[in-house]
This record gives structure tokens, sequence and C-alpha cells, in this order.
């Protein structure tokens, strides 16, 4: 990625469960308040699965056209709010720009799923004839990027990846690399998930990684020696990524900082015998930012709360900055896995720790699972600069992606 | 981007499931003969649709190669995504030994990924669609899989033994070309040296068929399933449903001369862009359609005047034919009325994100053999479609340069320039 260096971030929208909007997410992240719950919007008492990290607070007539609201989806709700907040931020108007210069890059793990679980139950349950015309589009992994694209006027290169957690920091490096070359001048980028609902849930428990501890602040626990699991979440981010001329031509004020490496890889084949591929993407993200091991200042892990998983992360994370060699946090904690959302929402953590000189805790782990040792940043937040932060996603199956993050004038 | 010339990126395999016939070999014969492989849906009772039709794979996972356990749990997109990427890679003259598998890239686009199986699955656990809080105990152990996509990657991945950048490009009907995109994007930015990409769909399902019913976009000529898709026709009346799956080998051009590789077409030119409209209208101008071309023309650093083949999008729908008509006329003026333009949906049909990799292995194959598939199905001129479109015979000609375009819902506007490799030196 060696025109990194010319993009700066400069807008941000979150919606998560312990915070709508940027502020409130942050302010609560920082002190510790978590998202995850006992699941509200169904009664889940029936499934082996109990807790989840709801976004309830969130009112979509309050903030989106009346017309809108039959035709989305809540994960695609939340993504066109939260991307009115990150241009808002940046104050970006794509109707003052080039429209084909404007892209948006976005993330999907499962789409609209609740969505799609009413117009089921309509197909069978009562015919064909009263499945919804918006069944064609609301649900599908396109969605998102579609409806930021058609509300916010963004007619440049854009596209959709899908690779579970992983995906969203794919699709921010892609959007970088179409910066560098001049392809865009400025994109929305991020991921957006709301798949706990019953249909959404019921296919997320074969996969065997969900915690069916019911109380919610033991169910996630990453890294810890009760590791059972992980909770999943619905929300996310997005960013506003522009290449720095043209942000400084149109006079942009704040800049969070900017996405300076990235590289994905992808594990063999199970039984192959072959080392697994996440400390490959680790190094191949600081090379691609032209960074040693040693310039990171804290690693936003993928935490996934299963043993093997954690184990394999710490592993790697030892791999390649020695035992211990590097803070480490997991706020995930605080709102469950948000797949699509998960590392889109890490991304713009990294990137406030970086604004703020604090990274904000893992919360809930307490004893450390035996294995490498790891720097974890427990319980309460640790201010110290943050110049360049890295961010883990792994999806499941075998992806793994890493993205540095820096200060603009880092 | 560096001074020095982008990377030229090259087909050098080629794997095809489609309708009438399995395997590239099977789709040329089917498409330069111009014969029609859409039917009556066989794969559910499609009786109480409005839409009753389709093109089907008629796809034997047995004679495949797949264990019985593959088959049980495989999405029928994910097998065919892997059974095209045996046979590209054995096309391609690679064995998966020969791969270095971290410089080793995948990335297999789709638009409605594993849907078919949650839909039926979905049936099962809420028996019947009676049941709201639906039954986890009726949930297969691989639902997970249909979940989310990816696992149609992490099996090609798998498949090949890719431990590069690995991913699901899911930008609806446009997928097929954008996955391509992206992954000669990988080999031109350094980060694979040989990318399997390409895109699979198997949509034929009671969900998807409503959807499309819902909205009136597929064609109700269910009096004539060989004849219902009729592109750029006067009395066309929506697209026909299918499935299908191409996948690529691709590789930088001089790597494959050095191992002295069959390549069937450079990678010149892509781009997309979005028309910010509509999620499934379409403006008559052909804007957006118009500048992803002159993108990727750009790209390939050809003009209008090169062009050979216009592969269109020609999905059959009254906008979409009138649309994409435009595009080409806004984009190459007079030349429009010249270059041969044809649908290959007027056979097989329109695979949602397969369609556009579907094409591609047309264009690249079109450029091998010197001969341009027809728009079957064309009877009646319409006067807003008044361009060259090929009609029922296929073409013998010379082709160098291939434009080839995809339009899906979510307003993506796609565009992909494959041109004849050069002489080695």
């Amino acid at each position: 990625m060696s025109t990194a260096t010319a993009n700066v971030v400069t807008g941000l929208g979150v919606v998560a469960p312990n915070g709508l909007g940027t502020e409130e997410y942050w302010a609560a992240t920082l002190a510790g308040e978590s998202g995850i719950d006992v699941i509200k919007r169904f009664d889940p008492h029936g499934y082996p699965v109990t807790v989840a990290g709801e976004v309830l607070d969130f009112d979509a007539a309050a903030h989106l056209p009346k017309r809108l609201l039959p035709q989305t989806d809540r994960m695609t709700q939340h993504a066109l709010v939260a991307a009115d907040w990150a241009l808002a931020d940046a104050g970006l108007r794509p109707d003052a720009t080039d429209a084909f210069r404007l892209g948006v890059l976005t993330a999907s793990a499962s789409g609209g799923f609740e969505f799609g679980q009413r117009e089921l139950e309509k197909l069978w349950g009562t015919g064909p004839a009263k499945v919804s015309a918006y069944q064609s589009f609301a649900w599908f992994y396109a969605v998102n990027t579609g409806q930021i694209s058609i509300r916010n006027g963004m007619k440049g290169h854009s596209s959709v990846f899908v690779g579970e957690q992983a995906g969203a920091l794919d699709a921010a490096a892609h959007a970088v690399r179409l910066l560098g070359q001049d392809t865009i001048d400025a994109a929305l980028t991020g991921g957006f998930e709301a798949s706990v609902c019953p249909w959404g849930l019921v296919a997320q428990l074969p996969g065997g990684l969900l915690s069916e501890v019911p109380e919610p602040h033991r169910a996630y626990l990453p890294f810890d020696r009760r590791a059972c699991g992980y909770v999943p979440g619905e929300g996310g981010a997005v960013l506003v990524v522009e290449k720095e001329d043209t942000a400084s031509a149109r006079g942009a004020g704040r800049v969070y900082g900017r996405i300076a490496g990235h590289a994905s890889t992808f594990d063999p084949r199970p039984g192959s015998g072959r080392p697994p591929g996440l400390a490959r993407a680790v190094r191949g993200a600081l090379d691609a930012a032209g960074l040693e091991p040693g310039a990171i200042d804290v690693v936003f892990a993928d935490a996934a709360g299963v043993p093997a998983l954690d184990r394999a992360e710490a592993e790697a994370l030892a791999e390649v900055f020695g035992p211990g060699g590097v803070p480490v946090t997991a706020p995930k904690t605080m709102t469950g896995r948000l797949y699509a959302g998960g590392a889109a929402l890490d991304t713009a953590t990294a990137l406030l720790s970086i604004r703020d000189s604090v990274v904000p805790p893992t919360v809930g782990t307490t004893e450390p699972a035996t294995g490498p040792a790891l720097d974890l940043v427990l319980g309460s937040p640790r201010e110290m600069p943050v110049r360049s932060a890295l961010v883990i996603a792994r999806g499941a199956g075998g992806f793994n992606s890493a993205l540095v993050v820096q200060r603009h004038d880092a | 981007m560096t001074g020095s010339a982008p990377k030229s990126v090259v087909v050098t395999g080629i794997g095809v499931r489609a309708p009438g016939g399995v395997g590239k070999r099977a789709f040329w014969e089917l498409l330069t003969a111009g014969r029609t492989a859409t039917r009556t849906i066989s794969l559910f009772d499609p009786t109480p649709f409005r839409s009753r039709i389709a093109g089907e794979v008629d796809f034997d996972p047995v004679a495949e190669g797949f264990s019985a356990e593959q088959i049980a749990t495989y999405d029928r997109a994910t097998q065919f995504a892997v059974a095209c990427a045996r046979e590209a890679l054995a096309d391609s003259g690679l064995a998966a030994g020969d791969l270095d598998p971290e410089r080793t890239g995948v990335s297999i686009g789709t638009a409605v990924g594993c849907s078919t199986s949650l839909d039926r699955e979905y049936e099962r656990v809420s028996r019947g669609g009676a049941e709201w809080l639906v039954d986890h105990t009726l949930a297969v152990p691989q639902l997970f899989d249909y979940f989310t996509p990816t696992s149609i990657s992490r099996e090609v991945a798998w498949e090949v033994g890719a431990e590069g950048p690995v991913t699901v490009v899911s930008t609806g009907c446009t997928s097929g070309l954008d996955a391509v995109g992206y992954g000669t994007e990988l080999i031109r930015d350094g980060r694979a040296d040989v990318v399997v990409c390409g895109a699979t769909d198997a949509p034929v399902s009671p969900i998807t068929v409503a959807c499309f019913d819902a909205i009136k976009a597929t064609s109700a000529n269910n009096d004539d399933p060989a004849g219902a898709s009729r592109p750029f026709d006067r009395d066309r009346d929506g697209f026909v449903l299918a499935e299908g799956a191409a996948v690529f080998v691709l590789e930088e051009a001089a790597a494959a001369r050095r191992r002295g590789a069959h390549a069937y077409a450079e990678i010149s030119g892509f781009a997309t862009r979005s028309n910010a409209y509509h999620m499934t209208g379409l403006r008559p101008d052909g804007r957006e359609m118009s500048e992803a071309i002159d993108a990727a023309m750009r790209q390939a650093r050809r003009t209008g005047g090169d062009l050979h083949y216009i592969n269109a999008h020609g999905s059959g729908t009254r906008q979409n034919d009138r649309h994409e008509t435009a595009a080409f006329k806004r984009s190459f003026g007079q030349r429009a009325y010249e270059v041969p333009v044809s649908s290959i949906k007027s056979m097989i049909g329109h695979s949602l994100g397969a369609i556009g990799s579907l094409e591609l292995a047309a264009s690249a194959l079109a450029i091998e053999h010197g001969v341009i598939p027809p728009t079957a199905n064309y009877a009646e001129p319409d006067p807003e479609c008044d361009l060259d479109y090929v009609p029922n015979v296929a073409r013998e000609r010379r082709v160098d340069t291939v434009l080839s375009v995809g339009s899906g819902f979510g307003g993506f506007q796609s565009a992909a320039v494959l041109t004849k490799p050069a002489e080695v030196a």
C-alpha cells in the first residue's frame, strides 16, 4: 500500500450496542459500559444462547424518511444513519463534489437477516404472492452500499466484500487503494450487521462458537481461562476516508488519522500441516505500512472468545511482537462480535484512541488463559500516546485481515 | 500509481457450469449454435408462481466427484464454484501443487450466496413458516455455512490451496464482473501471483422466484420457456432467472508466458460506477454505465474504433435493454451502430451474480475462436434498441477487443475490457 500516506480519515459514524453516535459510544467504551445483555427483541429462553449485544434505543423513523423504513432491514437503517453522521462529521457534502469521485465500500456477512425471516415466513406460511417487492434487494449483501450510494448521490467505484468478521478491513483497504490510484477522491467504508433475530440466532448456533453462558457479564471473556465462546452483536461503523490533497483543498477540519497498511491471508485447509496465516497477515500489514513491530502502540484483537482461537491469536501476536510485547485490547467485549460491523467499529475505535491518547479496556476478562503472555488492557482505560494501532479481524473458515491506522502526523 | 507500466493480467484457465451443458466446451457449443437452455423449472414445483421458467444447470454432483457428505452440506452454488475451479485449474495447465499457496488468491462473486439452502432450511426450522421462534433443534450442522457465504470462497481456496487474499465480492448482478476486476487488481497490485476468481449463483429457489415475481422483473412467458428470454426484442417481458458459475485462473502475463501457458485473453480494463438513483430502477440515459465503460476503455487504452464486440448485460427487461443501448451510444456515438452487440442471457438466462463471469468467459472464448455468439430469440426490432444485436446466428470474425458490461440492483454498473493477448515478442 505504497500510496497509503496520501489518505486521511475525516469522519466517523457509529451505531453500537453500548452507544449511538461516535461520542456516546466512545464515552461508554471508556467507562467500561457494556451493551451486552439478555436478548430483548424476542424471547430467547428456548435457545441455548440467550445474550447478545443489541441496539435497542435506535429510532429509525427519527432519522430516515418514512418511505425508506418498509424497504430496509435494521442493519441498513443503521448503515444509512451512521453514514449521515460520518459525512456530517467530515463536513463532506456529496452534492458539492463530483459524484463519480465518491465511492461506497462496505462489508456484509449475512445481509438483512431479520427482513429475510419475515419474508420467508410469508412465503412458507401464506404463499408466494405475499412476499414483499422489497425482498428482491432488502436482504442481499449489496444493499447497504446501494442504499448509501442512492441516499447520498455517490456514483464512484463501489463494492461489497463478504469475509464474515474480516470483510470490513478488506473493504477499507480497497477504498484506500482506489484513493491511491486516483479512481476516487473520497469513500464511505464500513460494515453493519443486525442478525439478532430468531432465524439469525438459529443460523449461527451450528457454528458452535457462541457462548451459552446466561449471565451477560460472564458470557464473552476472550483470552480468559473461562472463555466459552462469543456473544453476537449488532451495529457497526462507517468511516469517511479521503485523499489528503482533496480533503485539504476542500478545507476538511479534523483528521482522525490515516489507514497506513493492510494485508489479508487465508488459513490452509485443516489437517494440511501448514502453519496458520494470521501472523503473516500482521507482518504483511506492518510491511505495507513500512513499520517495524515495535512501532505499533496497541493491537485491537480479533478476540474470538473461543479458547483455541484465542490461543492462536495470542501465538501470532507473540510471534510478531514477542510475548507481552504490545498492549492488546478488545473493546468488543462491550458490544459482542458484530460480524461485518466488528472490524469497522474496531477501526473507528483505534482512531479514537489515537485522537485521545487512551486505549479502551477489555471488560470481563480477569484471569488470563495459559499460553503466550499478552499485555491485555484490562478493567480500565490505559492513557498513553497512540501513534500507530493494529486492527485484527478473522472470519470463520480461515480469513485473516490486519489493518494499520496511524496518527496523521506519525 | 508509479510510472512503470501496470502489469498485464491474462486468463489462462476457464471453468464453466452453465445451463445447456457441463464445462467450457459445451457452453461454447451452445452459445455459438444459438441454442437456448431455458425451460420450465424442475428444481421445485413452480405451480404457485407467476414466472415458472429458468435456466437450470444439469449438474450431477456425483459425476463431478463430490463425496456424499459434500453433496449433503455444500450449497449448490458452492458445488458449482468448486467444480469450475477444478476445471479452470486443469485448463490452465497448473496443478494445485504448482501454486505457491501464499501467493495465490481467491475472489468469488455471488449475488445471493447460499440462499437456496437458507430457503430450504428456514422451511424446516420454522415448520413451514408456522413459527417466528424457529426451532434450533431442527437446524442442520452446516447452517452457519449458509448464514454467511464466505463458505463458497473457503471451499474454493481449500480446493486450490490458496493462502493469499481470499474474499467474496457481492455486488448483486455485477458480482461476476466485480470479483474478476478485484482479482485482476490483486495481481496488478502485487498481492498475488495467481488468482482463482469468478462467480457463482444457484438462486432457482422459491424465495428468489417469489421476490422477482413481486416486482415483475422476470418473464411470465411460461408457455414458451425456450423462447422466453428475448433481449432487445420488442416483445421482451423480463429476464429469465438462471443458475451457473464460471471461474478463471488469472496470472501475470509475463509469468504465464514463462511457463508456456496458453492465454485466452488479457483483462485490460475494469471499472464500476453506481447510478445513485434507485435500488431496482434505471434512468433511460445510461449515463453511469457509460461512465464505467469510458473508464474501462481508458484503462485498456482502447477506443470505440478498436472494439470488435460488446457482450451486453441484455437482461431482457424493458428498462435494461433501453438503458444500456443508450449507454453504448453515449460512449461510442455513431460507432455504436457498427459494433456487434449480443446477450448470451437469451440462451442461458440471467444467473444474477454469476452471469458477469459467464459473460466474461464467453467474451474470452469469442477472442479465442474468432466467433461472436448471437442474441437468440430475436424476432421483432424495438425502435428504442436499434443497434446490431447479432440476431440468432453466430458470426465469425476476428475479435481482438471485447467490452462486457453488467448492471445490477443497488445501481451498480460495471464494465470490463478483454483483449487478445499480445503476441510473444
